[in-house]
């Protein structure tokens, strides 16, 4: 009976408690719809971003990754090779010995193209004056992949003549046949929505819900809620959840805007796409509670958000510009930006339909920046004014 | 001479009548308590006096300037000075001072004076250098009202210059306000102290966004039978029809 | 019910409070009275739990503010003396916010909030930003009492507001007090000494004085005559100057002048301004008050 009562009451505090978090929860909606302007542009903001980014921009291609399969290893093939492998724009990364290795790499974005011979290239090229070689692009990235296949005709165009001069025979004949893969008619519009999504979900995740925390520091409401029986972690935890639910908006609204409007395919697994964005946005929320913990005014905690994850998140995740296409110090540092892992994968699950066992890199990087984050400001925040 | 005179003075929200019809004038060199709760009307009449808000109806010049039509050229001849918005914390004072010396357009080698005479004048020669925020209230206060009279504006608004300020800073600070109108300086003063009320030559009420009573503080307290402002107070605030909003 | 001992707190330069010890009995309205920046705020957030003291320690109802913070944080209401509720949020939903923050529900204590809420329910679907100084404040104390805590920690809750108002404010203390919750509230009013039990001067981080308000009063030393004649603005200068006087001060429409009588006699003070031709001289020995004994203790440390 003692032990009856004991647990009644448990479970009646906890009700309470659990009542306390509800109506935190509902306050924080409460703020949201009620400052109408910042709830529209968030709703808006999304939609506007996909739209406008679906337009392409081109860039110059540099160091593009390339894998080799060359079952032929004469003279021809090797010379085409070097001839590539000279070029600024090109690195010879991997020599593969199947097809299948060729697709894994690309699943796993490893190369940005690949170039693959017919058995004896040499010999039938002397034998029938012409021969032709496959180039495979991955045009998730349109600019990259029409950059890459241009200046791959090019240098192949430029060995043929000096083949035909050193062999002083009739004119042979090489000729390239392009395959793009994932995006045949090389949309623009399929790196926007991995993109958008990057962007946005870091903005309203990470900017949001540290404006939103250091606003009650600032108004002196974190006064009076700390000399109160709710805990520091529930204050937190109450704050993020309805950025969460507002993140998740938006990240239906780019889905569909993507899939029926700028018609992305979805080859992937859906569900592995939406854990992949739900890992992002823990990665998003955790990043916005550490600067919450870090700054005590609205301004600076936006500052912050804005110049630490934003400008990175445009500039190195390749949004605008392909990352192989930066300075090596940018693109180490764009290692450190979560929104670079996160479009890595999701493209590769989107659009190229890779599994689990392609991202895994990516999901572990970020697994492991939500751990880390979580992990540092959980141990910041305090219990008391400083 | 009369330096503010307000004649049947109306500002209306919607259907909210903010300030209802109120006349009065202040003498040039007078020290006058614009006294009333929170919600009477003194802040809305108080802007509208310094060119900041248009009224809704009825006539007011200040300095001689019509408040509807000439409001650039009231902000050239009033000084303003509040508890909220003062001074340039991160500032030094005597950055502060040449600041405003310079927004009021003060030229040169006179800036470098005023500095100097506004130190002495506070007994602040030793804090030159020293960062506002660093300051205590009562200095920064006082400081403030040096800085806000530093172009010898005919008048000087003065909202709630005083509040949270110790007693003996407090009483230095008035003194500051005489010395000034001694000058010729009109002083507009709002407080919710009412031994301040007793320091001023004039005191209005304002109750639901009329003045109903304007006198000064000894008649007041003779017409309505009274040792003190603040029985006067009570006695008209009390009146109010609104529950004080 | 609260107990500080030798409590010291430095902010970088600033010392804002040294050696405060004081005691607080149950249902005692004790005031904390002293001007801006005298170390008021930092001494409630000490003993609200929401700062670490440097030095010296403290317990609220029988906690230790250091060790107990979260039981603390269960039996005190806090109202800080910046206005701390939500601005977006209407009057009825401030409330039932903080009723659920502190595991309760408005129903359960609104008898103990009923005098005050009652003032502010016609404006119930107000937002709080909307509203004046005085029904901030009103509805500020309505969510610190929510959760029917046993002891109040108001820190200027009079501060910007209008007489009225603030004469309502301390009725209402008075009757939370007849209800048996503990007090501690700050002011930089005053006159608003005398509405307390027993009030602590505070200047520069120092007690100055602990006691009843007439004790206090009663403890000043020395002769306060109340002077007063036609010419005002000129008169304090003048009356500075003359030996025998040791300080003078304005209050109201009259001069408060300490003096030494040994110096200096009425009759002879009405003499000397009469022949400098101030007309209407008035000079009659009066008792002091707070604000006297305040200026007096603020003083003589300053001079230490």
């Amino acid at each position: 009976m003692k032990f009856f009562t004991c647990w009644q009451g448990k479970r009646r505090r906890q009700n309470r408690k659990f009542a306390a978090f509800s109506s935190f929860v509902h306050k924080e909606f409460l703020h949201i719809f009620r400052d109408m302007w910042t709830t529209l542009i968030l709703l808006l903001l999304p939609v506007l971003m996909t739209v406008l980014f679906g337009f392409g921009i081109t860039t110059e291609i540099k160091n593009g990754k390339v894998a080799v399969l060359d079952p032929s290893k004469d003279v021809a093939t090797q010379g085409i090779v070097d001839k590539l492998a000279t070029s600024e724009y090109f690195t010879i990364a991997y020599r593969v010995n199947t097809e299948q290795e060729i697709d894994d790499l690309f699943k796993q974005s490893k190369i940005g193209m690949a170039i693959v011979f017919n058995e004896k290239f040499y010999e039938n090229m002397l034998h029938t004056g012409q021969a032709q070689i496959l180039l495979l692009a991955d045009a998730t990235d349109p600019n990259t992949a029409s950059m890459l296949n241009t200046y791959a005709g090019m240098l192949i165009a430029s060995y043929q003549m000096e083949l035909s001069k050193n062999l002083g025979t009739t004119p042979l004949q090489i000729t390239p046949e392009l395959r793009l893969l994932y995006n045949p008619t090389m949309k623009g519009s399929y790196s926007t929505a991995p993109g958008v999504l990057g962007l946005v979900l870091i903005l309203i995740c990470a900017m949001m819900t540290s404006v939103a925390i250091v606003k009650e520091k600032q108004m002196g409401t974190m006064e009076v809620l700390l000399v109160s029986p709710l805990r520091p972690i529930t204050i937190i935890l109450a704050k993020t959840i309805p950025y969460f639910v507002l993140s998740l908006v938006n990240l239906t609204s780019i889905l569909l805007l993507s899939y029926f409007l700028l018609e992305v395919p979805f080859v992937g697994s859906f569900l592995l796409l939406i854990a992949v964005c739900l890992l992002y946005i823990f990665v998003a929320l955790a990043f916005g509670i550490l600067i919450s913990t870090l700054v005590n005014s609205q301004l600076v905690a936006m500052l912050i958000s804005g110049m630490v994850l934003m400008l990175p998140v445009i500039m190195l995740s390749g949004l605008l510009f392909p990352v192989n296409n930066m300075p090596l110090v940018l693109q180490w540092f764009s290692c450190v930006v979560p929104a670079r892992w996160f479009i890595t994968a999701i493209k590769s699950v989107m659009i190229k339909g890779a599994g689990f066992d392609a991202i895994i890199k990516e999901f572990l990087i970020l697994l492991g920046m939500a751990v880390v984050l979580l992990g540092v400001s959980i141990k910041k925040f305090k219990n008391r004014l400083e | 001479m009369m330096t503010i005179k307000a004649t049947e003075l109306t500002k209306t929200f919607g259907n909210f009548t903010a300030v209802d019809h109120i006349t009065f004038a202040v003498q040039k060199g007078e020290i006058f308590g614009f006294l009333g709760a929170n919600g009477a009307g003194k802040t809305t009449a108080m802007r509208m006096l310094c060119g900041l808000s248009k009224p809704t109806s009825g006539e007011a010049t200040v300095a001689g300037f019509d408040v509807r039509t000439q409001s650039e050229q009231i902000k050239k001849n009033i000084g303003y000075m509040s508890q909220k918005f003062a001074l340039y914390e991160n500032l030094k004072v005597w950055e502060n001072i040449r600041l405003y010396a310079g927004i009021y357009g003060i030229k040169g080698k006179e800036i470098g004076k005023r500095i100097d005479m506004i130190l002495e004048q506070l007994g602040f020669e030793k804090e030159k250098n020293t960062l506002v925020k660093e300051l205590p209230l009562g200095w920064k206060q006082k400081l403030a009202f040096s800085v806000s009279i530093i172009h010898e504006p005919q008048i000087v608004f003065l909202d709630e210059p005083t509040g949270g300020v110790d007693p003996v800073t407090r009483r230095q600070f008035w003194e500051l306000i005489y010395q000034a109108a001694d000058r010729g300086i009109t002083a507009f003063v709002t407080t919710h102290y009412m031994d301040e009320a007793e320091y001023c030559n004039r005191v209005s009420i304002m109750v639901d966004g009329r003045i109903d009573a304007l006198d000064t503080p000894k008649n007041l307290k003779y017409q309505y039978n009274a040792n003190t402002m603040d029985e006067v107070f009570h006695m008209l605030a009390r009146k109010a029809k609104t529950a004080k909003s | 019910m609260l107990k500080a001992n030798n409590i010291s707190k430095k902010y970088k330069t600033v010392q804002a409070l040294s050696h405060i010890s004081f005691e607080v009995g149950e249902a005692e309205v004790f005031g904390i009275i002293g001007p801006d920046g005298a170390g008021k705020t930092t001494l409630f957030r000490i003993l609200t739990t929401l700062i670490l003291a440097d030095e010296g320690t403290a317990t609220v109802d029988g906690l230790d503010v250091v060790k107990d913070f979260r039981e603390i944080r269960n039996r005190v209401g806090y109202m800080p003396g910046r206005f701390s509720l939500y601005q977006d949020l209407s009057i009825e939903e401030n409330l039932n916010f903080f009723a659920k923050v502190f595991n309760t529900s408005v129903k359960e204590n609104y008898d103990l909030v009923k005098d005050i809420y009652q003032q502010i329910e016609p404006f119930k679907k107000r937002r709080a930003g909307a509203l004046s100084g005085g029904m901030k404040q009103k509805l500020a104390l309505c969510c610190a009492l929510i959760h029917r805590p046993t002891i109040l920690f108001l820190d200027e809750p009079t501060t910007g507001i209008d007489p009225v108002s603030r004469k309502e404010l301390w009725q209402m203390l008075r009757r939370l007090k007849e209800q048996g919750i503990t007090i501690i509230v700050s002011t930089p009013y005053m006159d608003e000494a005398s509405l307390c039990d027993r009030i602590a001067l505070i200047q520069d981080g120092v007690f100055l004085k602990i006691d009843t308000p007439d004790n206090i009063v009663a403890q000043f030393e020395g002769t306060l005559w109340g002077v007063s004649a036609d010419r005002m603005s000129s008169l304090l200068q003048d009356l500075r100057k003359e030996p025998g006087v040791l300080t003078a001060f304005t209050f109201g429409d009259t001069y408060h002048v300490k003096v030494d009588p040994m110096k200096i006699k009425k009759k002879e003070l009405a003499t000397k301004l009469e022949e400098k031709g101030y007309q209407e001289v008035e000079i009659k020995e009066i008792a002091a008050g707070i604000e006297d004994c305040f200026m007096e203790l603020g003083v003589n440390t300053k001079m230490n």
